[in-house]
This record gives structure tokens, C-alpha cells and sequence, in this order.
């Protein structure tokens, strides 16, 4: 099965792409919460990156990638008309979506934005009321925007810097929405550690149950090697197969955060060593 | 194809008449200590033709042969080695390969002291022959490439039917016995792996110092070049469902997914960096070739004193892994005895020649580390031996009080594995045991969907290759029996 990129558009220059894969198979299968393990070549590493979106009918997912290391780096040098070498799933538990009385509640930060994405459009196709929140330090590194106002009834933005939206963090936006009129049946987190354990204890506050999709170091994906453990409510769970989302209240996303540094060195080192080779990436 | 030299030793050395007088066992070439600890080089070199012809006519072909009574799959062994003796080495592959469609990885890694060499007759009065030797020796001198004709006489085996679809889930040796089984009687073969590699524990566990990956890959290729088609990136249960496999035309369906899931010890500062499974440092390693990190991808975690949890085949396979790795100091920590190993005898001999140190009568308690969540060091508590259990292995007793600290930056836990839920689970209808086993009915592997057939690891619980593979040969001949009439 050869798994071709139907597009690939730029959203951050150098930084964050988005390619529209062509995986019949995966697509078929894929709700949202989904994620996929790819490799790029041969002598490649295995790396988990969300499904960001499906169609169907063109038998495509859309994946949404933020350059940090040698992976997403290789993996940015591809262009339409490339194959994915490897390129598995659909992956971990899809979100527990069903109808809500009271509106959904989707915080993105970073690229978690697209990640959220396919998360807020399975909770509109399921008929519910969707309250978009999104966040970046700045608007150029916002992205997403457009198809989230497509599948929100409502988006609000922040930024860091004010340079879009509200000066400020997606929480204080949140904060207002849950302390104003209205219920809201249940809020979901996707993007950085900090950001998502800073959702997690804002809905918290307000009593309001609250998803987190973890981010956790994967090798297999299925369940076979642990690498993607983590502490839910005092209890070893494995990211892959019993998540990725877990219910925010009860991740210890401390231990998350460390877990997450384990390769750093390894992994600095093989990004250097791929600078050095010159790996042409003019074309982007 | 086979060289001339074999030939030529092997002519030599027909034998006449078998001597009363029966030289001793011939030893295996290895790699000296010393060096292999710094490669992944394999350990044990192979027998020489000369070596080979050494050890065949110590065989005395016996009438009642005890030693196939002891291989699981019961290959005929004087007749190989009769064969090999007379040197016949094709014969002798085409032999073996009736009964085993995996020779190469036999020979290297089951355990023969207490399969086939223990039933040998020579092993009475002295030492058995080296059966699994000289099975390695055949396998890797005849290419299996001409695996066809080899096997059925014939310059190519009958083109899979195109009607006659059979799918396995999972490639590790039960799914390959079933496609190697199915393929030579026509049946076309598809085998689904989730992994971007084929091979299953051949592949991701055993390290290549025991079973080089070229020697899967070429059974491997010798299945594919049988028409074995193989789709790896494929899950069972999230990318095709069991019935989906039922609707698109396969007849049967084999399960042979391995039992993959790690078992963890349960106990404080488990989740520190430096904590590993057995099966992610392995995997790492191997599937991903981590010992060759930058020039491949995948990173293993460094360390010096590596502690490893457990003492069967794992985990002396991952306390050498580590010392290859260059770890200064690594050491396996055992509940029991010595004498309750469960692993090869071989293998331990291996691991202390390798400076493997062995701390037996104590278990972990917790893992200490630093504010950064890395391990520093493990608590463990001294244990002395009760009363037997249902295994008959004496149990561990905590000795109460009496606890030490080691440093380690590294600890493996290789304490077994479980049944992973996710096929089953998604599978309605798929009885599995109270332990989360495939039940099946054990003279065919049938499970309880009609025409899925399951075998292997995930049905008896973690076992041997060749005991995999004698779960896929019995699947394997009541699907064909269904399928062919
Ligand atoms: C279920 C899941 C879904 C994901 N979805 C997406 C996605 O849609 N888009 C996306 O851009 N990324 C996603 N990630 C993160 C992505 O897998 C990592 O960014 C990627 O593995 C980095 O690989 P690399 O070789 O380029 O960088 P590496 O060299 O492996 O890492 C570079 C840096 O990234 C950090 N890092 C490594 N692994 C992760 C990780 N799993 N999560 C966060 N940081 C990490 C490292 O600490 C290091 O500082 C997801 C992760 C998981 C577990
Ligand atoms: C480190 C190690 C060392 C060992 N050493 C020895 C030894 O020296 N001698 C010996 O005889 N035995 C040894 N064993 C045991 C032996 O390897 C196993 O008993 C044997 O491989 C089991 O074969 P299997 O076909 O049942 O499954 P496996 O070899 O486990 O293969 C199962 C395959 O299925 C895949 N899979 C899992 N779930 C799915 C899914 N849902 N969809 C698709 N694919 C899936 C897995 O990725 C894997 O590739 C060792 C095991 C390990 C882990
Ligand atoms: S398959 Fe294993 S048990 Fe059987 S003869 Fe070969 S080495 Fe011995
Ligand atoms: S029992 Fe030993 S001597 Fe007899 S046939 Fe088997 S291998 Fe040869
Ligand atoms: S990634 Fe291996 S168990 Fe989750």
C-alpha cells in the first residue's frame, strides 16, 4: 500500500505543514481523537502525529506537523506527489463523542490546534453546540483559524503577544466562558503539557469534566512496550491504547513533562547531525 | 545454491559403517568474549562443513528415535541427518523444511537441551548430538530461495488459487508456519503485520547477536518469493476487523498476534525516566537498530549500571544488549535461586562470559531517582526460597527488614507478558480465557468465530518459537483440510 501526499500547504513557514495523505484504509476507519505512527525512511523512527482531519470520500487524512527534530524535519522535505514510507493506524481511542444538552468546550494551543480540529467537527456532526478556543504566542503562529470557524459556532483567540484576538492565555478566555451565563458540558485540551494542565485546573474549578489528548513518547503504538506511560488517577495507563485522551482532573501531567525530556540529548544530536548533511529543504 | 566446499567434505565423509566408538559433541566457533561484547555480531559462527560432517556421523540413525519424539514439530531427524552425513545437503534441507518452514531460526534459538537433544539416545552415556547445530548448518548453507522445489519436487509449486484466500494477523513464526504450510498446496496467502517490519519477536526481541535479522529476512523473502503476500502498517482491530477480512473473500482467517503486552512490577518510581520494559529497550534495538544511533533514527536510552528484572530468555537478552550497549556494570536481579532460571543454560553461560553479574534471592521494591524524574537507584529486598509452587519452582519469601540499595540508571523489567486486548476486544464473538487467551479447540486451533483460527503466543500464553510454530502447522492442515477438501 503506497501512501501518497495529495497536497501539502504551508501554515507557519519552515515551521508547521499540513499534508492531505492519500490512506483509503485509514480513512475508512478514522474518528476523531485518532492519530497515526509514520516512519519516513528506511532507517527511520517511528513518530505518532494526529489525525487532523478525514474525507472519506477521497479516501485522504489530513495531518498537521510542527518541525521539532529530525522526524518532522525529513518528514517536511516530502512534497505532494511523495510517498510516506510508513504509515499505520488509525491509532488509540477515538474521542467519546455523544449528544450534550450544554455546549463542548475545544481549547487548542500550537499546533494541537489541528489536532483539535477533527475533534470539534465529530462533536458538530454529532449535533452539538462547539465553542472554539485557540491560542499561540503570536498570529503567525496561529493556524487553523478558518477551518475551526467552519466547525464552531464559535471561535474565540488569544495570543501572547495581542497580536490577534486577546492579549493573553487560552485559559483566561476559558475562565470567562465558564464563569459566564450558560453551562457547559465539557471541555477538551489539545496542545502543550503546560497549556493542558492549565485547562484541566480551570475546568476543574468550575466543575466541569475535562478531556486531555497526551502527548506521550510512542514507539509501537499498539500496546506492546510501555514507552507511552502515564499516571491517571494514581494508576499506569498507556497512552496508545488506553487513550490518548484521558480525563485531565486525574493525568499527572508533571511526570508527563519529564517523561517527555528522556531522549532529549539523543534526540538534539541526530537533529544536528541532519543539519550537517545538508538536507536540501529549499523547495518549501 | 550450495557451494562446492560442502560437497567435497561432505563426500569424504559418507559414512560406512556407524563406529562403535563415538567421538565427542564438536563444539561451536564463537566469537571470543572480548570482542563480542563490543558488536552485535552473532555469537555462535557455525559449523564448518567439516564440523558438520563431524557431528552428522555421530548420528546413529535410530530405528525408534527418541530425539523426534522431543521436537515439537517432529521433524525427521535421522533422515536429515543421514542425508547430511552422505552429503546431500539439499535432501537434507528438503527434509527439514517437510516439517519446519523456519530451519535457520530453529537451529539458532529453540531450546534443545530440553527438546529433540534431550531425547537423543547419545545423551544417555554421554553427550547428544548437536541437532540443532546441524539443522542451522543445512538451513544456512541451502539458500531457501528454490524453497519450492525443495519442498515439492517440482520446478514450481501449484500457482495460489485465486478463489483460496487465507489472511494472518500478526507475522511472527505461528502466522509464517501457516502461510509457508498454506502457500505450497496452492492457497494464497496474505499475512497483515502491525509493525513496519515482518517477523514478530524474530524481528522486535531477539537480538541480532542470537538470530541475525538477515536470517528472518531471508525466510522471509523464501515466503514472498512463494507469492506470500505481506502488508505490514496493518492492526488488527483498528485497521481491518477480524469479519471485515471473513467479507472481503478470505476463507479462514489466523490470529497469531503474539502476547506483547509488558508486565510491569507495580511498585513506586516505576514511571522514571530510565524504567524501561523489556520489550521497548529490545524493540528500540533491534526493530529499530538503536545500537546504530545517528545512522539510524531511534535512540536508546544511555546508561552505566543497568539492572534487569527477571531471568528468562528476555531478560538475558536484555542485560546483553545493555553491555554491548557499553554499560560499565550490568547485572540481573532475580527473585530465586539460580537454579530456578528459566532461562537456556547457554544463554547464562553466554551472559557471565559477557560480565553479566547475577544478583538471585532479591526483588525490586521501588525506584529512587532526582527531581527530574530520572532513576538513580532501586530498592531491593533480600528473598529466600519457600515452599514449591503449582510450577514446582520453589517460591520467593520476602525476608522481612532486610533491604539494600544499588545505584542504576537503567532497570529493565522482564518479569513476562500478557495477552494485549486490542484484537480480541474488537473482535465480537472471540472467546478469549480469563486471562485474555484465545480459547481455542486444540487440535485445530478453531476459535470460536467458524473459520478463525488462532495459535501461537497469544493462545498458550508466552512459549517458544517451535511451539508457535507447531500451533500454526495444526491450524495450517485443518484449514487446508476445510479449504481443499
Ligand atoms: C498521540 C500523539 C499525537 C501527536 N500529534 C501530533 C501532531 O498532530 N502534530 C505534531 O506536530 N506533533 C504531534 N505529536 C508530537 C510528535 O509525535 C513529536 O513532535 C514528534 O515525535 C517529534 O519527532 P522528531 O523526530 O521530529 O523530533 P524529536 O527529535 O523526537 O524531538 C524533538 C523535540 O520534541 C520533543 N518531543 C519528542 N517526542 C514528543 C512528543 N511525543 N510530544 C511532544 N514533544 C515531543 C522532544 O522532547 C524534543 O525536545 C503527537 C504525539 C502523540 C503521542
Ligand atoms: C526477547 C525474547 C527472546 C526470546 N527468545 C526465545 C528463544 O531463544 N527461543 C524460543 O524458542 N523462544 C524465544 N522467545 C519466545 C518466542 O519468540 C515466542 O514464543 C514466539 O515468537 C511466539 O510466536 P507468535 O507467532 O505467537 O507471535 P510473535 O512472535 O509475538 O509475533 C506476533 C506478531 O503479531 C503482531 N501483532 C500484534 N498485535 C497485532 C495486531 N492487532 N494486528 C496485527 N499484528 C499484530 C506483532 O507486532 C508481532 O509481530 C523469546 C521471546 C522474546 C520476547
Ligand atoms: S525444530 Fe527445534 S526441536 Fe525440532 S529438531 Fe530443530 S532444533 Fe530441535
Ligand atoms: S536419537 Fe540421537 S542418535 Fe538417534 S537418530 Fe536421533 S539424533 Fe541420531
Ligand atoms: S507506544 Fe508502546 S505501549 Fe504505547
Amino acid at each position: 500500500m503506497v501512501h501518497r501526499i495529495v497536497r501539502k500547504r504551508p501554515l507557519i513557514p519552515g515551521r508547521t505543514s499540513e499534508l492531505v495523505i492519500y490512506a483509503p484504509h485509514i480513512a475508512a476507519k478514522a474518528r476523531p481523537g485518532n492519530f497515526v505512527i509514520l516512519r519516513v525512511h528506511d532507517k527511520g523512527e517511528r513518530i505518532p502525529l494526529t489525525i487532523a482531519n478525514v474525507e472519506r470520500n477521497d479516501g485522504t487524512i489530513t495531518l498537521v506537523y510542527l518541525v521539532l527534530g529530525k522526524t518532522t524535519a525529513l518528514l517536511d522535505t516530502l512534497h505532494a506527489g511523495d510517498a510516506i514510507l510508513d504509515l499505520c493506524g488509525p491509532l488509540g481511542k477515538p474521542t467519546a463523542i455523544r449528544r450534550r444538552p450544554a455546549p463542548v468546550v475545544c481549547v487548542g494551543g500550537g499546533t494541537g490546534i489541528a489536532a483539535m480540529h477533527h475533534i470539534a467537527k465529530g462533536h458538530r456532526l454529532a449535533g452539538n453546540m462547539v465553542i472554539g478556543i485557540i491560542g499561540a504566542r503570536s498570529k503567525d503562529l496561529l493556524l487553523f483559524e478558518p477551518e475551526l470557524r467552519l466547525v464552531c459556532h464559535e471561535v474565540l483567540v488569544a495570543t501572547d503577544d495581542g497580536s490577534r484576538g486577546r492579549k493573553g492565555l487560552v485559559t483566561a478566555l476559558l475562565e470567562e466562558r465558564l464563569a459566564g451565563e450558560g453551562r457547559v458540558a465539557e471541555v477538551l485540551a489539545v496542545g502543550p503539557v503546560p497549556m493542558m494542565a492549565a485547562v484541566s485546573e480551570v475546568a476543574g474549578r468550575f466543575g466541569v469534566p475535562c478531556q486531555v489528548s497526551l502527548n506521550a513518547i510512542m514507539l509501537d503504538g499498539i500496546g506492546m512496550c510501555g514507552a507511552c506511560r502515564v499516571t491517571v488517577g494514581g494508576e499506569t495507563r498507556f497512552a496508545c491504547v488506553d487513550g490518548p485522551e484521558f480525563d485531565g482532573a486525574k493525568v499527572d501531567f508533571r511526570e508527563l513533562s519529564q517523561r517527555l525530556t528522556a531522549f532529549r540529548p539523543q534526540e538534539r544530536h541526530a537533529y544536528e547531525e541532519l543539519e550537517k548533511s545538508h538536507v536540501c529543504r529549499c523547495a518549501n | 545454491m550450495p557451494t562446492r566446499s560442502w560437497k567435497k567434505a561432505m563426500s569424504a565423509a559418507a559414512p560406512t559403517e556407524p563406529s562403535r566408538i563415538r567421538p565427542p559433541r564438536t563444539a561451536m566457533p564463537e566469537q571470543p568474549a572480548g570482542q563480542r561484547v563490543g558488536n552485535f555480531d552473532e555469537v555462535a559462527l557455525g559449523y564448518t562443513p567439516d564440523m558438520a560432517r563431524a557431528e552428522a556421523v555421530r548420528c546413529l540413525a535410530c530405528k525408534k528415535p527418541g530425539c523426534v519424539a522431543g521436537c515439537p514439530v517432529g521433524i525427521d531427524i535421522p533422515g536429515f541427518i543421514t542425508a547430511l552425513a552422505a552429503g546431500d545437503v539439499p535432501r537434507a534441507y528438503a527434509v527439514i523444511r517437510r516439517a519446519n518452514s523456519l530451519p535457520a531460526v530453529c537451529g539458532r534459538v529453540c531450546p534443545q537441551e530440553s527438546q529433540c537433544e534431550r531425547g537423543c539416545v547419545l545423551g544417555l552415556k554421554g553427550e547428544p548430538v548437536a541437532i540443532g547445530r546441524l539443522e542451522r548448518y543445512v538451513a544456512d548453507t541451502f539458500m531457501a530461495d528454490g524453497a519450492c522445489a525443495v519442498l515439492t519436487g517440482a520446478a514450481a509449486c501449484p500457482p495460489p488459487v485465486a478463489k483460496t484466500r487465507v489472511a494472518c494477523i500478526g507475522s511472527g513464526p505461528a502466522s509464517l508456519t501457516v502461510a509457508g504450510t498454506l502457500v505450497t498446496r496452492g492457497i494464497a496467502v496474505d499475512v497483515y503485520e502491525a509493525l513496519h517490519e515482518p517477523g514478530g519477536v524474530l524481528v522486535y526481541g531477539i537480538p541480532e547477536f542470537r538470530l541475525p535479522k538477515a536470517v528472518v529476512r531471508r525466510e522471509i523473502a523464501a515466503l514472498k518469493s512463494l507469492c506470500v503476500r505481506f502488508f505490514t502498517n496493518w492492526v488488527g482491530g483498528r485497521t481491518v476487523m477480524v469479519p471485515e477480512l471473513l467479507d472481503q473473500g478470505y476463507e479462514a482467517v489466523f490470529i497469531g498476534i503474539g502476547a506483547g503486552l509488558p508486565v510491569f512490577l507495580d511498585i513506586p518510581g516505576e514511571s522514571r525516566i530510565g524504567v524501561f520494559s523489556a520489550n521497548e529497550y529490545l524493540t528500540r534495538v533491534n526493530l529499530g537498530r538503536a545500537y546504530a544511533f545517528p545512522e539510524w533514527d531511534t535512540p536508546v536510552y544511555p546508561g552505566r549500571r543497568v539492572v534487569v528484572f527477571g531471568a528468562g530468555n528476555v531478560a538475558l537478552d536484555a542485560a546483553r544488549t545493555a553491555v554491548r550497549l557499553g554499560a560499565r556494570s550490568v547485572s540481573i536481579v532475580y527473585r530465586r535461586s539460580e537454579n530456578e532460571m528459566p532461562a537456556r543454560a547457554e544463554e547464562i553461560r553466554h551472559a557471565r562470559e559477557e560480565g553479566v553479574g547475577f544478583v538471585c534471592l532479591h526483588a525490586p521494591v521501588a525506584f529512587g531517582g532526582d527531581a527530574q524524574g530520572r532513576l538513580a537507584s532501586v530498592r531491593l529486598q533480600r528473598m529466600r526460597l519457600g515452599e514449591p509452587d503449582a510450577s514446582g519452582r520453589c517460591r520467593p519469601v520476602a525476608c522481612e527488614g532486610a533491604f539494600c540499595e544499588i545505584e542504576a540508571d537503567i532497570a529493565i523489567v522482564a518479569v513476562g507478558t500478557r495477552a494485549n486486548p486490542l484484537l480480541p476486544r474488537s473482535t465480537p464473538g472471540l472467546l478469549v480465557n480469563r486471562r485474555g487467551y484465545i480459547s481455542v479447540t486444540e487440535a485445530t486451533g478453531e476459535t470460536t468465530l467458524p473459520m478463525v483460527f488462532a495459535g501461537g503466543d497469544i493462545v498458550t500464553g508466552a512459549a517458544t518459537v517451535i511451539s508457535a510454530m507447531g500451533a500454526g502447522r495444526r491450524a495450517a492442515e485443518a484449514i487446508s483440510r476445510r479449504l481443499l477438501g
